[in-house]
């Protein structure tokens, strides 16, 4: 394995933008998304569904659908620019220094090879290593990831396994070349809830060991809380807040994310019979040419300069200026001291 | 797999027996095989004579197993013309009709599936184009009209190639042309179609996040899947093309299985059409198997038995 830093930064992406052309026009998928991940760190990525997160996933790895256009101002792995580099360049490093981790275990491993065939590929694409070592590698991991047996689950097929094993394979051959950075999206999605949990202790158990830097999409807040260092909201391809989870959490400054919060039962707050929390409306089209802010259509705050210009992302105050808390709302700092919007909404 | 082998074995051996029992019962559909025999105008008792000589009058279950019995053995009886067994007949001449459905299937296959492929690789893109076209023609031209104009430019005009026999190799490259053009379009269709889906599907994107390279990606991991419904019908064209082999045979008297069909058929010679029919059967079942293990040697799922 290549000599690991155990601090750094990992992952930096700035103004990424992803367009799809649709017959009614372009869709905007993913409209300057700005973040970064240092080693060690999780870096959730919260939203609805549609909102873009997959696709700024893919477009780190450039492995968006090949009528997709992507730009990026910037776009770093360990200091060595992706968004220039060819298709060649960007294959070497992809599997090798950085892995994802998919949102369809059970479609996502090739029915006609072993999981043993399937992970050693990726060692072996990437290293000089002989078949043997590859097994020894792909034995170690399955055991690592927790699969029962991994010596004789490595001549069985994917079809053989269930959901969670797959996804656990899928886990054992992103880590298979020791990446920097792995994006995780979704990946407990398709599970049963009692292994959804399983998958995400394992996952930042081994972030932790290997010093990586995870980004991990999901648009689930419980997750987020438990595991998150820093979280970015997106919402209608746009980042509108980021922060730690500490901050977005204590403090969420925009609508959107209270909003979310909003949604979750708390134990001890929420009383039986309470209606929990609900964002009315639809996200925006994305197609075409927007101009002011995306979640105004929605916002219970929303004044009629919220719809006039691009809202920038800019330091939310309510934190005390934490530099990395950031909010793309221009009425954060007066809506701060306001009730929270489900509550405005729902009573 | 040995279960799952078996299991098919068992299936193939069911429709070969079901094969041979509607087989027999042509005779009896076609007439009273007697009269045909002894032809019109013959007498009573010469009728008798063959009916008694020929086993026509036992029970028909006691001639069915007979019959089968004897099948079993190699022996399908006298041929009615030609006067001789015709189990010598058929294999004297299923070589040669083996020989063209196989030189036929490999020219179908060397067309269909790389043209396919790089039809699926570059969707609407001029290769793709050509593929359409190279279909559509092979659709839309009966092969009894393509295998007379190859005749008319290759034999008579440019004088390349033989135009009747079957006695040296190239004998055999029209015919094969002929009859492999016409099962090209549906296996470069299905190729096609197969590597298309394929490519779309979740673990090329893993495999692409893995960092392999295209070719990689697209030999192991694509085609291997695309190419098991491919399979399926390639087997089963080929075993079409044994029996369809009948008009090119003919239009280029190539002194095969087909071509002996057509013959007993216009003589009423019913042990031997009988025959025929059994031994394309059979080997259609066969093939059928055959596709059926290659594609569970492909895709571990269908192992299952």
């Amino acid at each position: 394995m290549p000599g690991v830093a155990m601090s750094g930064r990992v992952l930096t992406v700035e103004d990424l933008r992803v367009t799809l052309p649709v017959p009614a026009g372009t869709l905007h998928a993913v409209q300057g998304v700005s973040f970064h991940v240092d080693r060690g760190e999780t870096l959730c990525i919260v939203g609805e569904s549609g909102c873009g997160k997959t696709l700024t996933a893919l477009a780190v790895m450039d492995l968006l659908p090949s009528r997709a256009r992507r730009t990026a101002a910037r776009l770093e792995l360990e200091g060595q620019s992706l968004a220039g580099a060819g298709e060649r360049a960007i294959a070497d490093i992809r599997g090798n220094r950085m892995a994802m981790i998919f949102q369809e275990p059970m479609t996502s491993l090739n029915p006609a090879y072993t999981i043993g065939n399937q992970l050693e590929e990726a060692l072996l694409r990437h290293r000089r290593v002989g078949r043997k070592q590859a097994r020894e590698r792909a034995l170690y991991l399955l055991d690592r990831v927790g699969i029962p047996s991994a010596a004789r689950r490595l001549n069985q097929y994917p079809h053989q396994l269930s959901g969670g094993l797959r996804q656990r394979v899928m886990i054992a051959m992103a880590l298979m070349c020791g990446p920097a950075l792995i994006l995780a999206d979704e990946p407990t999605t398709a599970l049963d809830v009692t292994i959804q949990a399983q998958i995400l202790h394992l996952l930042a158990e081994l972030q932790r060991e290997f010093a990586m830097g995870l980004v991990l999409i999901t648009h689930d807040l419980g997750i987020v809380a438990r595991i998150a260092t820093r979280v970015a909201v997106m919402y209608a391809g746009q980042v509108v807040e980021t922060g730690t989870a500490q901050a977005i959490f204590s403090a969420p400054a925009h609508p959107y994310t209270r909003g979310l919060l909003a949604c979750i039962p708390v134990p001890g707050k929420t009383r039986r019979g309470d209606r929990l929390g609900t964002i009315p409306g639809m996200v925006p089209s994305l197609i075409g040419e927007m101009r002011g802010c995306r979640f105004a259509g929605r916002c219970p705050y929303v004044a009629g300069a919220c719809r006039e210009s691009e809202v920038p992302l800019e330091t939310g105050l309510e934190t005390g200026g934490e530099q990395d808390h950031l909010v793309r709302c221009i009425r954060h700092a007066e809506i701060a001291g306001l009730a929270a919007p489900s509550e405005a909404v729902v009573s | 797999m040995l279960a799952f082998t078996l299991k098919r074995l068992g299936v193939a051996l069911l429709v070969a027996l079901t094969v041979s029992l509607i087989t027999f019962s042509m005779i009896y559909v076609s007439g009273d095989p007697a009269i045909a025999i002894a032809g019109e105008g013959a007498r009573a008792q010469d009728i008798e004579a063959i009916r008694k000589f020929y086993g026509f009058d036992r029970p028909i279950i006691e001639q069915y197993f007979n019959w089968l019995i004897g099948a079993l053995q190699g022996d399908f009886g006298r041929s009615y013309t030609l006067r001789q067994p015709v189990a010598g007949v058929i294999f004297a001449r299923l070589p040669v009709t083996m020989l063209l459905g196989a030189l036929a299937i490999a020219f179908a296959l060397v067309l269909a599936i790389p043209l396919g492929v790089l039809a699926a690789v570059r969707p609407n893109s001029l290769v793709d184009r050509f593929a359409l076209t190279v279909a559509v023609v092979g659709q839309a031209m009966p092969s009894f009209w393509f295998a007379l104009t190859l005749v008319l430019w290759l034999g008579v005009h440019w004088r390349l190639l033989p135009i009747t026999g079957s006695d040296r190799w190239q004998n055999f490259v029209m015919p094969a042309i002929a009859l492999g053009y016409y099962v090209t379009p549906a296996i470069m269709r299905l190729t096609r179609a197969g590597v298309l889906e394929v490519l779309s599907s979740d673990y090329i994107r893993t495999a692409r996040a893995k960092g392999l390279r295209p070719m990689a990606v697209l030999f192991k991991h694509a085609l291997r899947n695309a190419i098991i419904p491919v399979v399926s019908l390639s087997a089963v064209q080929f075993g079409f093309m044994l029996g369809g082999s009948i008009v090119i045979e003919t239009i280029f008297q190539i002194n095969g299985l087909g071509y002996l069909a057509w013959e007993s058929i216009q003589r009423k010679d019913l042990p031997t059409m009988q025959a025929i029919v059994l031994t394309l059967s059979v080997i259609y079942v066969l093939l059928t198997l055959l596709g059926d293990l290659l594609n569970a040697f492909l895709d571990p799922r269908l192992r299952v038995a």
